[in-house]
């Protein structure tokens, strides 16, 4: 891409999510014209008012905000993570859950829901389990020496996440199959149907907090996806920069699946896009990837609650989506090439 | 004569398996120093343990006279290069990208590459003749073009010695030829070069003096004509010395007639 073209794109993936945000107020049951939105955003900030029905904006920021934010904050979370694991992990076939922070969380969140407890308990029992299972993921990887550190850690995080699973499965099968089993299985299949303000506020300050190593140290990150000696010998002190780097991922992935349930493919996906539109460069793919993954995840749950008369869970929308459009992909780059 | 690396009395290898013991020596200034050693004689895991990458047995390595454990990784990134096989890569990072992942022991830890580094790394590419490389795609050029770049990655640190593990293997004759000229020229620019080979007669034409790594231990050091004798080398490589004198006809010309009549 030519320097000139760059601000241009920059641009343009800028004026698409505008317009998939928009998009994401005006339509829904309760549809509002986009001028309305705007006379309800300028009533937001003056005393006279917007002057519409109080429903819609009731509509446009209690019902649609939360979510739509939700939506940017969990689709750009999963995204960074993704994109950052897929370049620490030297695979551009791994997804922010690969150490097994969305079957803790799973695992939490089952638990939670099948002992009755309320949502911000099984919020915070999601987040609990997303962290452990990777903190003992990370520990086991530690204890095993002379072998590829990168390959343990992913071998770790698979073994324990079909152990996770496992848990999962168990608890389903003995949970209430009329009012817990539904739960249970939206839950794990994701949806931002029930995030509230409060839910957001208090999980989008850890997801963020999450991203704030990812952005300081985006350029470096491009040396972890070489060899950890040929790293070592540029001058990284690659042990700790990975761990930095799994903590900050798995504590905004953490409290994106406690958010939003666990929502898959987008981690995937979305960052192979970015590498295709900005290259690999971290420094580029990190904004990239936070832009689309926004705007994908927006996209997708204004189709979850547009396109049949029930809520759709979204993870079910996303792998509809996105696997289609990732073979797509991988077939027009192979010709390519 | 300071050096730049020294080894004293090293032991290498890993906790359950000894490769080498007694390895003394040291790379001065703008010296080249070539390594010759059949497979499995330890050349990778010395190298390993000169870089810091890998814990002494016994003995120490000493950068510029002060003890390697010391040095932080960054600290030593800015003394020492070191340029690994040419390697395919797996994204598509620019060849300027990865020239400029040399830059990482001198950019701050939150800082992405200046103006000033993509000069360097510019500059870099230009003194190996591979300027034009530089939007290119990593991935997508020749092995002789990765290991010349990753040659420049090593040069964009700065560094008073560069390390390459065998350079020239897997190249064609030609790029062979161009990256042994451009050790030549890493010399005149007062870099000291510590490179192994498989090919003495690369060693002849670019070491100040040879070293000799026979399993587990050094098995001799010093300038080639002395070093490296068709006697010596059939030891170390286990074949007969007239077979060395007759695929090696530069080494008949270095030796003085009388040594090698025996």
């Amino acid at each position: 891409m030519s320097a000139a073209a760059r601000p241009a794109g920059w641009l343009a993936a800028f004026a698409a999510l505008l317009a998939v945000l928009v998009a994401a107020f005006a339509v829904g049951k309760f549809p509002v014209a986009p001028g309305d939105l705007l006379r309800s955003l300028i009533g937001r900030f003056s005393a006279a008012g917007s002057g519409l029905p109080a429903a819609v904006d009731t509509v446009v920021w209690n019902i649609r905000l939360p979510r739509v934010a939700a939506g940017v904050v969990v689709g750009a979370v999963l995204a960074a993570a993704g994109a950052a694991y897929q370049g620490m992990f030297r695979n551009p076939l791994v997804s922010p859950d690969i150490l097994g922070v969305s079957a803790g969380a799973g695992l939490g969140a089952t638990l939670g829901i099948f002992l009755g407890l309320p949502l911000a308990l099984v919020q915070g029992i999601a987040f609990i389990g997303g962290l452990l299972a990777v903190a003992v993921v990370w520990r086991i990887a530690s204890l095993v020496q002379r072998h590829d550190p990168v390959l343990v850690l992913v071998l770790a995080g698979v073994a324990l996440g079909a152990l996770l699973g496992a848990g999962i499965s168990l608890i389903k099968i003995i949970s209430d199959p009329y009012t817990q089993l539904p739960t249970i299985t939206f839950w794990l299949l994701g949806g931002l149907n029930a995030v509230t303000p409060n839910d957001l506020l208090a999980t989008a300050p850890v997801m963020l907090a999450g991203l704030l190593p990812m952005a300081l140290l985006r350029w470096r990150i491009n040396l972890l996806s070489l060899a950890d000696e040929e790293a070592a010998a540029l001058g990284v002190d690659v042990g700790r920069l990975r761990l930095v780097l799994v903590a900050a991922a798995t504590l905004s992935t953490a409290a994106a699946v406690s958010l939003a349930g666990i929502v898959g493919w987008i981690g995937l996906v979305v960052p192979h896009v970015a590498r295709l539109l900005v290259g690999p460069d971290f420094s580029r793919l990190l904004p990239a990837s936070l832009l689309l993954g926004a705007g994908f995840l927006v996209a997708t749950d204004t189709l979850a609650r547009t396109v049949a008369p029930i809520e759709l869970p979204l993870g079910i929308l996303t792998a509809v989506v996105g696997a289609p459009f990732f073979l797509w992909l991988l077939a027009r780059v192979g010709r390519q090439t | 004569m300071s050096h730049v690396v020294e080894a004293r009395d090293l032991a290498i290898g890993y906790p359950n398996r000894r490769v080498g013991a007694g390895i003394s020596l040291g790379i001065g200034h703008g010296e080249a120093l070539c390594l010759l050693g059949p497979n499995g004689s330890g050349k990778t895991t010395l190298f390993k343990t000169l870089l810091g990458l890998l814990p002494p047995l016994a003995g120490e390595v000493r950068v510029l006279d002060e003890p390697v454990a010391d040095w932080s990784r960054a600290a030593f990134a800015r003394k020492v290069g070191y340029v690994p096989q040419a390697h395919a890569g797996l994204f598509p990072f620019t060849v300027e990208d990865i020239v400029l992942m040399g830059r990482a022991a001198r950019i701050e830890r939150f800082a992405a590459p200046s103006r000033h580094d993509r000069e360097i790394a510019a500059d870099c590419l230009a003194a190996l003749g591979v300027g034009h490389l530089r939007t290119r795609v990593y991935t997508e050029i020749s092995g002789g073009e990765r290991q010349l770049t990753l040659i420049a990655r090593a040069l964009a640190q700065e560094p008073a010695l560069l390390v390459m593990d065998e350079p020239t293997a897997s190249l064609d004759f030609g790029n062979q030829i161009r990256v042994l000229e451009h050790v030549g020229r890493l010399r005149g620019r007062g870099i000291a070069v510590l490179m192994s080979t498989h090919q003495p007669e690369h060693a002849l034409r670019v070491a100040d003096r040879i070293a000799l790594l026979a399993p587990g231990r050094l098995a001799g050091l010093g300038a080639p004509a002395e070093v490296a004798t068709p006697d010596a080398l059939a030891d170390l490589y286990g074949v007969d010395a007239a077979a060395i004198v007759a695929s090696l006809p530069a080494l008949s010309r270095l030796q003085p007639p009388e040594k090698h009549a025996s």
